[in-house]
């Protein structure tokens, strides 16, 4: 089961950015990316815990700004070799609200 | 295919079973039948290693390339120990001398050499057999009998003192002989080295307990029913047991002269492999002659046998030999010898770089012609080879200090050449990754530079190790690296180099990155790797034009300080030439303090680093400060570091202090390929280290500053070079403007100075920005000037954010957990 919590407006983020928030316990990054979809991933890199919303981002990866690791946004995998970091399907609703859908306990 | 055609293979060498091995490779299983005839009763073995198991330091086993089963397992009729004495090329059949008769569709003659046995009395006991006790080297029988030979004997005369003669003296000094080589040349292994060369190799020979007889021509064997000595031209003899003949090779092309082909020294062949008289017949390897060469070397023998297949098969019929650079690196009796090309300087005005070291048995040369590497002789350390191959090979830019070629000068790990190093050596320091990583990647089937870098993440760190890392590609590779397109692309989501994708920019007028995105790219859509290097290469070009899209800057320049580990940002005031007032030292102290900056440093750049930041305290930072940004965290100008010049030091010259807040003052922050770090020096002592920066301005006497360029003291070492000398510090801020908008305009991404300045090379540099040889250095002003004109303290947007949550952080606290309901 999951729960879908309102994180923010999608105008609090910039196209092409990312922003980090505290959902349901969990941090989480969420990107707006340049093609209009949301995307959102644990906030942390798991290489070394660098803030994965600081990244670059295009509209299917993002690059950790520490060591440059790189992540799939859809599916979490790493391109570099690290292990995967968590997703969670993210959407805008008819209102302007993002939606995060994040597995409850 | 219902008939397959009919291949058959006169030579079960490495070069016939390396031609079938290509054909295979390219599905010449379902086109052809094969039939292979070898004259040794053996699968393939490789000849290379024989001297390896004349000197027990190889087993039989390892050496065979292709045992028996492989061509059962791909469907070979191998016909070992059979030899082939005539082709009857109108009735296609192949003619063998245990009456057999082959037809064929297509034929390959591979027959190699054979050794060349000079006419001499007592070689022969009869038409076919060598005198008991005397051994040519060539076959694996041959090197059995002698190793079965030397067992009860004891002292051996190797004929012959080039490469494989050596070799021979080598492996019988193992097995326990004396071993005394005669050559009738003035020099060992005179076909590749020079006279130098020759006596280094020579002193290393003999410290092996070899003995060496040179200028001496073989004019008898003497025997009675077995070898007892040889006798030369003037009357001297040795007293022996056994005579080793390496006295050269002779292709093998009786084959080919029975059969009416054209024979001069091998069997003559057009760029396809193919005989001049007869399309169906092909020849590769020793027995070919292609353009008037005939090679002994193993690498042309590969590039013949692709070449060949691509043909055959058909898989590439437009598929040419254009003829081999022959380059070798062998280990010459336990000494590393490395040739390439011309052994000694032939036109006037070759560059001829010679390093003689005898006693150590070192020797290196190198021969540049126009600027091309085109020959290399490397003796006892062959550290450097694999780059001079790769230059010899592609024609590569050579550095401007020509004994870079020769030695490693100024890196900060000892460099080892790529073959030697041990497998678990840690090659790219930042990132952990050993040769043994890399050479698994190139054997799991990567076969680019920029692939391998990309899955092990070698030299994607500080990069001074990209060199070596492309030296162990390439060396795992066996040299079938294949050329990274990309590697000249100034982005890798764009298929151009620098000069043609701003030239494509420039006619579109494309002064957005999503614009250039959208417009250049194969699918137009964005690239996160791309866009940091678009950004400021489009700030450079536009100036104010540029439409400048947040997401575009790396986190560093979206809020102007320097990211850390643990998320945080480190602050560095703008603090020109490194001069400062109490009331900024006061202020500092108290932003300090007011928000809880855990570390406070001074910088290598004369500046004080307030660590440890909070992304959301940037802004009351900056405010609180009240000092403009000091670019710590861009690519961009950085510093000027400066001395205390003439005003206080007994020593100034020059008033260096001055000179470096006025040229910080004007290239403040600008954007740049790669970072910018200056200084200025008042005195040739240098205490600013102005001969190590990027740019430095040293004041001399008189009056007058020097500038030098491409200067760097971090990963990587160098030494800038001399620009000019000035007569003013104006002059000094033209100057600098100039080289800093040429190296803006023309450097890679990501290239620093130490390495823009000397691949431009100085001459060329000085050229352009000194004496406007191109008639661009009021351009360069200009657009220097436009830049200067635009800048803006970035530390006021803490006043007014740009995009929402510009200094949100990005690494959020999460709110405490509740307690767990039981």
């Amino acid at each position: 089961m999951s729960a879908e919590h309102p994180v923010a407006r999608a105008d609090d983020i910039p196209v092409g950015e990312g922003r980090a928030h505290v959902v349901a316990g969990q941090q989480i990054a969420v990107f707006r990316l340049r093609d209009g979809r949301i995307r959102a991933v644990q906030a942390t890199c798991p290489h070394a815990g660098g803030p994965l919303a600081d990244g670059l981002v295009d509209d299917t990866v993002v690059i950790c700004p520490l060591h440059n690791h790189t992540f799939d946004l859809a599916t979490g995998c790493s391109t570099t070799g690290q292990p995967a970091v968590r997703t969670y399907p993210a959407h805008v609703d008819d209102n302007g609200n993002i939606i995060v859908s994040v597995p409850q306990p | 295919m219902t008939n397959p055609q009919r291949l058959v293979v006169v030579g079960n060498g490495m070069a016939g079973a390396r031609a079938v091995e290509e054909i295979l490779h390219r599905g010449g299983d379902r086109m052809f039948s094969i039939t292979m005839f070898g004259d040794e009763p053996y699968g393939n073995y490789n000849r290379i290693l024989l001297s390896g198991l004349l000197a027990g330091t190889d087993d039989a086993e390892e050496i065979f390339l292709n045992p028996v089963e492989w061509y059962r397992d791909n469907g070979i009729t191998l016909h070992a120990g059979v030899r082939v004495v005539r082709i009857d090329r109108f009735a296609k059949l192949v003619l063998a001398d245990d009456g057999s008769v082959t037809p064929y569709d297509k034929l390959i003659i591979a027959t190699g050499s054979r050794p060349f046995y000079p006419p001499v009395e007592g070689m022969w006991r009869d038409n076919k057999t060598l005198t008991p006790g005397v051994f040519g080297f060539r076959t694996l029988d041959d090197c059995a009998a002698m190793v079965h030979h030397a067992r009860e004997h004891r002292r051996a005369v190797v004929i012959g003192g080039g490469l494989l003669g050596l070799e021979a003296a080598h492996g019988l000094r193992a097995n326990g002989l004396e071993v005394h080589v005669v050559q009738s040349a003035p020099l060992l292994m005179n076909q590749q080295l020079d006279t130098q060369a020759g006596h280094v190799l020579r002193r290393s020979v003999d410290k092996l307990g070899i003995t060496v007889h040179t200028g001496q021509r073989l004019t008898a064997i003497r025997h009675e029913n077995i070898v007892t000595g040889v006798v030369f031209a003037d009357g001297s003899t040795i007293d022996c047991d056994m005579v080793v003949v390496t006295a050269g090779i002779r292709p093998n092309v009786g084959l080919g002269i029975v059969s009416g082909l054209t024979v001069e020294r091998g069997i003559v062949v057009d760029d396809q492999l193919r005989s001049i008289d007869d399309d169906d017949i092909y020849a590769v390897g020793e027995c070919a002659q292609h353009r008037g060469e005939v090679y002994g070397l193993v690498a042309p023998l590969w590039e013949q046998a692709v070449v060949l297949a691509e043909h055959v098969t058909g898989h590439n019929p437009h598929s040419a030999y254009h003829g081999s650079r022959t380059a070798t690196k062998l280990k010459v009796a336990g000494i590393d010898v490395a040739t390439m090309g011309l052994k000694q300087p032939e036109r006037e005005d070759d560059e001829f770089v010679q390093f003689s070291e005898p006693r150590h048995g070192v020797y290196k040369t190198v021969i540049i012609r126009d600027d091309r590497l085109v020959g290399a002789t490397l003796m006892g350390d062959v550290s450097k080879v694999a780059f001079l191959m790769q230059a010899f090979d592609r024609g590569l830019p050579l550095p401007e200090e020509r004994i870079q070629l020769l030695f490693d000068i100024g890196t900060p790990a000892p460099s080892v050449g790529a073959a030697e190093l041990d497998d678990d050596a840690q090659v790219c320091n930042c990132n952990g990754v050993s040769k043994a990583d890399l050479v698994t990647r190139v054997r799991a089937g990567e076969r680019t530079l920029s692939g391998v870098m990309n899955a092990t993440r070698a030299g994607k760190g500080c990069g001074s190790c990209k060199g070596l890392v492309a030296d162990i590609v390439e060396w795992a590779a066996g040299g079938k690296i294949e050329d990274d397109p990309a590697a000249n692309w100034y982005v890798p989501c764009i298929p151009m180099d620098k000069p043609e994708l701003m030239a494509e920019i420039r006619s579109r007028g494309l002064r957005s990155v999503s614009a250039v995105f959208a417009e250049l790219t194969r699918d137009g859509r964005p690239d996160a790797a791309s866009k940091m290097a678009l950004t400021s290469l489009l700030r450079m070009m536009w100036g104010t034009e540029f439409v400048d899209e947040r997401d575009a800057r790396f986190v560093n320049d979206r809020v102007h300080a320097n990211i850390q580990k643990d998320g945080t940002f480190s602050v560095v005031p703008q603090i020109k030439g490194g001069v400062t007032t109490p009331a900024e030292l006061r202020r500092i102290a108290e932003v300090a303090e007011r928000y809880d900056v855990p570390l406070v440093k001074l910088t290598g750049g004369q500046r004080i680093d307030l660590l440890g930041v909070r992304k959301e305290d940037l802004p009351k930072v900056w405010a609180d400060l009240g000092m403009p940004s000091g670019h710590a965290y861009g690519k961009s100008f950085r510093t000027v570091k400066t001395c205390v010049g003439s005003d206080f030091c007994r020593y100034g010259l020059g008033d260096s202090t001055a000179l470096g807040i006025a040229i910080e003052e004007r290239f403040k922050g600008l954007e740049s390929p790669g970072k910018l770090k200056l200084a200025v020096a008042g005195c040739p002592r240098n205490c600013s280290e102005a001969l190590v920066k990027d740019l430095g301005v040293v004041a001399v006497e008189g009056g007058r500053w020097e500038i030098y360029v491409g200067g760097a003291a971090g990963a990587h070492v160098r030494k800038g070079d001399l620009l000019t000398t000035v007569d003013s510090p104006d002059e000094v801020i033209t100057i600098t403007g100039r080289f800093l908008q040429y190296y803006r305009e023309n450097a890679r991404w990501l290239e620093r100075t130490y390495a823009f300045v000397p691949r431009i090379g100085i001459d060329r540099v000085r050229a352009v920005v000194v004496s406007d040889s191109e008639g661009i250095a009021a351009r360069l002003d200009a657009a220097m000037q436009a830049s200067v004109a635009a800048y803006r303290d970035p530390w006021l947007e803490g006043e007014k954010p740009v995009t929402p949550g510009q200094f949100r952080t990005a690494l959020p606290l999460i709110d405490l957990p509740q307690v767990p309901v039981r």
